[in-house]
């Protein structure tokens, strides 16, 4: 299975719920694609839900951090909702967990843009 | 899937086989290794390391050294050694130009954190008990990949 992204609205932030497998290929160009989309839209709170990702290789990591760079060059912020233990654990060896801000609660997560 | 054992060193050959340079190749030596790992005893934690590394070391091979030439081919030997506690070998070679070790950028350094890419090589390192690269005899870059059976340290 690759990659699922469906987009949604909560208040002014933008959920992107991800689903599947975030790899080299079809997975992190959809990621991009979709990332790139909302920051020419306009969307400056974007929260990547990645409760529902299986799978996550260094290029997917790529993604992740192209997609916090990219938003936050247009003046937005990019955060990670819902880190499975392997996605956390891959985050933190790469010394990439403190760069962004990671969430459990979706609820918590929204709030924190304002 | 051959099972030529070396009687003197106990190590078994359990796959041997010539990929194409596609990214087709990367999830297809990725499932065939899973399986080796799982036979050879591994838990699911450790059979999903050993997976990463080895997709990392294809993606490598595949579009770094052979740069997606399907006139080259990617070589995947898994041998497996029971005794000592048992250990998991895998060698993935390509045919590209080759690489200076010394030369790849550090991706845990501050000014590295945030590149797109780098990381393929760390993560082989962070995964597998050992990791060797060298230049192969024929041509191309050798890289072993080796994970320890039996108790960590």
């Amino acid at each position: 299975m690759s990659v699922k992204l469906n987009t949604r609205q909560v208040g002014d932030v933008t959920v992107i719920d991800v689903s599947g497998r975030i790899t080299l290929g079809e997975g992190a160009s959809a990621l991009r694609d979709a990332l790139r989309e909302l920051t020419a839209k306009g969307n400056k709170k974007i929260l990547l839900n990645l409760g529902d990702v299986t799978y996550i290789d260094s290029s997917g990591i790529g993604e992740l951090v192209s997609g916090f760079t990219t938003v936050a060059n247009q003046g937005g912020t990019l955060k990670l909702l819902s880190l499975t233990k392997r996605v956390k654990d891959l985050l933190q060896i790469t010394k990439l967990y403190t760069v962004f801000d990671v969430h459990e609660d979706e609820a918590h997560a929204v709030r924190s843009f304002a | 899937m051959a099972t030529d054992t070396d009687v003197s060193t106990g190590v078994r050959e359990v796959f041997d086989h010539h990929y194409p340079s596609t990214l087709e190749s990367v999830d297809l030596a990725e499932n065939e290794i899973l399986k080796a790992a799982e036979q050879a005893g591994f838990d699911e934690d450790d059979q999903h390391r050993i997976g990463m590394a080895v997709r990392e070391c294809m993606v490598n091979a595949v579009v770094h050294g052979n740069r997606y030439n399907r006139n080259k081919k990617v070589h995947v030997r898994v041998l497996v050694k029971e005794a000592d506690g048992g250990r998991l070998t895998i060698n993935i070679t390509d045919q590209g130009e080759g690489f200076e070790l010394h030369e790849v950028p550090d991706p845990l350094h501050d000014n590295n954190l945030l590149r797109h890419s780098g990381r393929g090589l760390f993560l082989m390192g962070a995964f597998m008990d050992d990791l060797k690269v060298r230049k192969a005899e024929q041509g191309g870059t050798e890289v072993t990949l080796v994970k320890n059976i039996g108790p960590k340290d």
